[in-house]
């Protein structure tokens, strides 16, 4: 019955913004722009991700959960007892708000893999597959619990609200991070689900979404055919995976990455130079069931830097911009023009042209 | 002598009063239905050997013929239909085995007809096909799981080449029908309309043709278990090879193309003396199980400078497991024919009762290669009753990489689906020999005819994928998601991986 899933859809605000010095900056200038999209979204839906912020537990995935029951807390519990190694277990910290009354309970664990006593399909994995296959096991056999961030040195936090209610709700002003993503959102259905909200992670790749995958059903097929299980309903969950089958497994630099995912159109590869052209043909041959298509505009940010990314016709906004050190990448102009009134540069992406801004070493 | 029992399934009449006696019947009815009587001035019908064809009412100058359904009446039944009483009282007295041409004509159920595809409103922008790009650009054949790139002075180039591949401008190929069905004049037709709309044609297991040598681009080169005039240039004269293991039409079951229809040309091209019974056993005989299979694929593409090489079979009930193992045997295509495929020649029995619908086999194949992670390495073709740009669509997103158009091909070039190819007598020159028949289906017209259907297929998959909102085919191909089923029973909807309408 795998082909019975209800397919979320939504339109939305995306923010992205990272030093690419690794200079710290406190989550409240994120949430100023993504407060400006107030449009963008209808309350159903908002989140932030922040990378740098657990420096002293480097070194730990840092497990966030949703739990529905007490029971899905001891079930979760029991398997990661079992899988893992838990340095650190505490509440997500977070404050109360009139304006969120039934949230999840949320807790974070700061983990690694545990070899003992555990299946040899297991034992053999390095740490980040085995990371991914735990996630896994959570997210599709315990009911009620949801890992909704699972990387090294950041983390996701999200729920249903708005963007004001939920940096209030997680604190986000009290964290400061070197590279931070925001979302607003507007479903066209509610689910009312927290985990439904972006942004979307695996390991350290997070993803902010703005629009529809029209070809989530081929891309979901083809990420079944990898072993990934699609758990969340939702189609932004395909460009996480799609991105860390590419980048991570498969070895293919970020940026022929995104130009598996929106390449270019034949009608330009035939007047590309014969190296270039062989390159793409390859690319479109190989991976077509990996192409994204439909309106979108997507920012996803990973342990190197931050990708925003347009479908091929560019039917959803993207903008970006620098300042020094920073680069910004929105759905809207004033919301960069809020927390960056006068970039060094700012321009309007070309569709399916990848805008990539990595760490400098 | 005592009469037949089997009545004509159509009544023909000449209006005499319209009729210019200029013979024209005569000379188009492949059939020999017309002759002119001298006593009475007048064009007399045999109308039991009429096949309902058309091409005398086409050509009649007067508009004086009409061929309608026989209106004898037999004694309405649900059971015993008059096919059946029919078939009997052929039998009865012929003591033979019924022959027949053409695809199945039983009124199953057609799941194309129960599948609909969806559309974009508000929430994802439809896109204008006239306005967009909008791509149809397919390659068969095997691709690996994924691709490696170096990078050499800011340069970066592909490191592992991909084997070679066929490409197509559309998601469309014309199924292999040989030299000896159809007339070569047919298969010219097919190969310049492929060339014109850059697509291929497989040629049957007839052997080649010198005159289509030069369409080598756009061949699909078969050998089946007749090898009928396979040698080292037949089998590098395409852009793939085809082992032909069995077709929709008659699964299990062989060829048999009589010696009456082996003139000088047709046993030149197939190798065979003139005149002799042209004999495609059942199985092939040097394959009698799947590593056999794995020896005969790895020898023809040593032969070719390891071209890719395709698998043609009948869609049967354990066609999943099948294909599975074709895959792991070295394919690089697997091509699939349903149950309404069309044959040249296949006993009625056969062609009405074995094997299942492509829309099923393509389903269960597309999804069992995914569960196994092969289907990277092998590329889908579906056939069996492609009647529709559609119907293409849809089995695009049930899985299949391109289509094949048989029948429908050979409508475009006059075919009123009579299903009497098997006879030799087709009137409009396709499934024949008899020059005096051959000689009227002009390659160049037909051909213009056959790359117009496909430039329309083609721009209707377009408008199709435009109102799903996406522009290029790979993300149309295996996406069942916008698909729904109206009609079928659940059990079927999982088989398919559809869901319901509504959901």
């Amino acid at each position: 019955m795998n082909h019975i899933f209800q397919k979320d859809i939504s339109g939305c605000g995306l923010v992205g913004i990272i030093n690419q010095k690794k200079e710290k900056f406190s989550g409240k200038i994120i949430k100023r722009a993504i407060c400006l999209m107030n449009e963008r979204g209808n309350g159903l839906g908002a989140g932030f991700a922040a990378y740098g912020i657990y420096e002293v537990l480097k070194d730990f995935y840092a497990i966030h959960m949703m739990f529905n029951s007490a029971k899905s807390v001891k079930d979760t519990e029991e398997l990661f007892e079992r899988y893992l190694h838990i340095e650190k277990r505490e509440p997500i910290p977070h404050r109360p708000l009139e304006a969120i009354r039934n949230y999840p309970a949320l807790y974070r664990y700061f983990v690694i893999p545990k070899r003992a006593d555990i299946e040899a399909s297991m034992y053999e994995l390095d740490d980040d597959d085995f990371i991914v296959r735990v996630v896994m096991k959570v997210n599709s056999e315990i009911d009620g619990a949801y890992v909704f961030s699972s990387g090294k040195n950041m983390g996701v936090f999200k729920g249903v609200g708005h963007p004001s209610d939920i940096a209030e709700f997680y604190r986000i002003d009290e964290y400061e991070g070197y590279m931070w993503t925001a979302h607003t959102r507007f479903p066209t259905n509610t689910p009312g689900w927290w985990g439904g909200a972006h942004p979307f992670n695996i390991l350290d790749w997070s993803i902010v979404h703005n629009g529809e995958i029209s070809s989530y059903g081929i891309n979901k097929r083809y990420l079944e055919m990898f072993g990934y299980r699609l758990t969340l309903l939702t189609d932004t969950e395909v460009v996480a995976y799609l991105l860390d089958l590419l980048v991570r497994k498969h070895g293919i630099d970020i940026k022929h990455a995104c130009i598996a995912l929106t390449p270019p159109f034949w009608k330009d590869i035939d007047e590309m130079e014969s190296d270039e052209k062989e390159l793409m043909t390859a690319i479109r041959m190989v991976y077509g069931s990996a192409v994204l298509n439909g309106p979108f505009a997507i920012i996803f940010t990973y342990s190197m830097g931050m990708v925003g990314l347009n479908d091929r016709i560019k039917l959803r906004p993207l903008v970006a911009a620098k300042k020094g050190s920073f680069t910004y990448i929105a759905s809207e102009e004033a919301a960069i023009r809020e927390i960056c009134p006068s970039p060094d540069v700012i321009w309007h992406p070309k569709a399916g042209e990848p805008v990539i801004a990595e760490f400098i070493n | 002598m005592f009469p037949s029992l089997v009545t004509p399934l159509f009544r023909v009449t000449v209006n005499h009063d319209k009729c210019i006696r200029c013979r024209r019947c005569i000379q188009q009815c492949g059939w020999g239905v017309y002759r002119y009587s001298e006593k009475d001035n007048k064009i007399i019908p045999d109308e039991e050997k009429c096949t309902a064809c058309g091409r005398c009412m086409v050509y009649c100058p007067a508009d004086a013929l009409l061929v309608e359904k026989h209106p004898m009446a037999l004694r309405e039944n649900a059971n015993w239909q008059p096919y059946h009483l029919r078939n009997i009282w052929k039998q009865a007295e012929t003591g033979g085995v019924l022959l027949t041409g053409m695809g199945n004509n039983l009124p199953y159920p057609v799941i194309w007809d129960h599948l609909l595809i969806d559309a974009c409103q508000v929430t994802n922008p439809a896109i204008d096909p006239l306005r967009e790009p909008m791509e149809l650009r397919t390659y068969l054949g095997r691709k690996p799981d994924n691709i490696q790139i170096s990078k050499n002075n800011g340069r970066y180039t592909l490191t592992v080449k991909i084997p070679p591949q066929i490409r197509l401008e559309a998601p469309f190929i014309f199924a292999p029908m040989s030299y000896g069905a159809l007339s070569l004049n047919a298969q010219k037709a097919m190969a310049i309309a492929a060339r014109e709309t850059g697509i291929v044609m497989g040629i049957g297991e007839g052997g080649l043709h010198e005159d289509l040598y030069p369409f080598r681009d756009h061949l699909i080169i078969q050998v089946a278990s007749g090898r009928f005039g396979v040698h080292p240039d037949y089998l590098n004269a395409g852009v793939a090879v085809e082992i032909k293991i069995g077709q929709g039409a008659k699964p299990g079951i062989g060829g048999h193309l009589p010696g009456e229809k082996i003139p000088h040309e047709i046993s030149k091209t197939r190798m065979i003396p003139v005149g002799t019974d042209a004999l495609s056993p059942a199985p092939q005989h040097d394959i009698y199980s799947i590593e056999d299979l794995r020896q005969l694929i790895y020898a023809i593409k040593e032969a070719t400078a390891y071209k890719p090489v395709s698998v043609k079979i009948a869609a049967v009930h354990n066609v999943a497991a099948i294909a599975s193992g074709i895959v792991r045997a070295g394919a690089d295509i697997i091509y699939i024919d349903g149950f309404r495929g069309g044959t040249g020649a296949a006993p009625t029995i056969i062609r009405d009762h074995l094997g299942i619908p492509i829309e099923i086999a393509l389903a269960v194949v597309d999804e069992r290669l995914r569960q196994e992670g092969l289907r990277n390495q092998v590329s889908i073709i579906a056939a069996g009753s492609i009647r529709s740009s559609a119907d293409a669509a849809k089995a695009i997103a049930l899985g299949a990489d391109a289509v094949a158009l048989g029948t429908a091909a050979l409508i475009a070039m006059g075919c009123h689906v009579c299903m009497h190819c098997h006879t030799g007598n087709c009137s409009w020159g396709i499934t024949t020999q008899r020059p005096e028949l051959t000689q009227r289906l002009d390659p160049e017209v037909f051909g213009r005819r056959l790359a117009n259907l496909i430039r329309a297929w083609s721009r209707e998959l377009k408008e199709i994928l435009g109102a799903l909102g996406i522009n290029s085919i790979e993300s149309l191909r295996g996406n069942r998601e916008r698909l729904r089923g109206l009609g079928l029973d659940a059990q079927t909807l999982n088989i398919l991986g559809v869901k319901p309408a509504g959901l």
